[in-house]
């Protein structure tokens, strides 16, 4: 079966391409990223500000269900070309990963369906490999965590 | 999402990635060869192969009256390939923009 997301990330590079089809026409993809409230919905995050324009910045934020702040991230949009290209800076506090430059392209396949191309360049290549190994070691954790919870409960 | 399934954590536990390195080295064998290996008991390890199994880092072969277990080369090099797990999550996070502009679309 062919992977509707795909990821290159070459060797030695301090960046990513991703990819993805929808099945959405373009101008519902492109206001997924451009509406505050319906990139709260899909990204599970508070957008605290999100100017869609060029030269506008955001701001997200996510907390825990105590109220502490467990992610926030801002940047400024470069470029905004309705429907068709997103240019912007993304940077999350409290973690040492700089800041990315993220480029998408929004494209039209059909009048129902679209693609999207991300194209992501971070500060080094020792950061863009750390960012891509992070869900692996996530999923390390998250298993471990779940031994944990279980041998916790056996007791 | 059942965990039974989630490669990570089967790949996690320690016998299990013995079993792995075992049938690495051997191609294929048994459940009581296997077993032969653990000081644990007998349905401990089976209950570890099945777990293997289910989440397709093992295949089962019937020889006769043995069933035989192997590695399953095409889903070890997923779990290798530490690219995998991001490339997972972006495709989650697409599915999830996927479902709520449909919604979205729908309630229009």
């Amino acid at each position: 079966m062919e992977l509707k997301t795909k990821i290159n990330a070459e060797d030695g590079k301090q960046e990513i391409f991703i990819t993805r089809e929808f099945d959405l026409p373009v101008e519902l993809l492109f206001k997924a990223y451009t509406e505050a409230g319906l990139l709260e919905q899909w990204m599970g995050t508070k957008v605290l500000k999100l100017e869609s324009r060029k030269h506008g910045s955001y701001e997200l934020e996510t907390s825990d269900n105590k109220g502490n702040v467990v992610f926030k991230a801002n940047g400024t949009i470069h470029e905004l070309i309705q429907d068709k290209k997103i240019i912007r800076t993304f940077e999350m506090d409290n973690v040492p990963f700089g800041v990315q430059l993220e480029i998408y392209d929004f494209e039209a396949l059909s009048p129902e369906t679209s693609k999207l191309n991300m194209h992501m360049i971070y500060e080094s290549i020792a950061v863009r490999d750390q960012l891509l190994k992070l869900p692996f070691a996530q999923g390390l954790n998250y298993a471990h965590n779940r031994l944990q919870d279980v041998l916790t409960n056996l007791k | 999402m059942n965990l039974r399934r989630d490669v990570f954590q089967a790949i996690a536990d320690p016998t299990r990635r013995t079993i792995l390195l075992l049938l690495t080295a051997s191609q294929s064998m048994t459940a009581g060869a296997i077993a032969s290996n653990f000081d644990t008991a007998r349905p401990t390890v089976s209950k570890h192969l099945q777990i293997l199994t289910e989440c397709e880092l093992l295949q089962q072969k019937q020889t006769g009256r043995e069933v035989y277990y192997h590695i399953n080369a095409k889903k070890m090099k997923e779990v290798a390939d530490f690219i995998e797990p991001f490339r997972q999550m972006w495709d989650e996070r697409f599915n999830k923009l996927e479902s709520v502009m449909k919604d979205y679309q729908n309630k229009k």
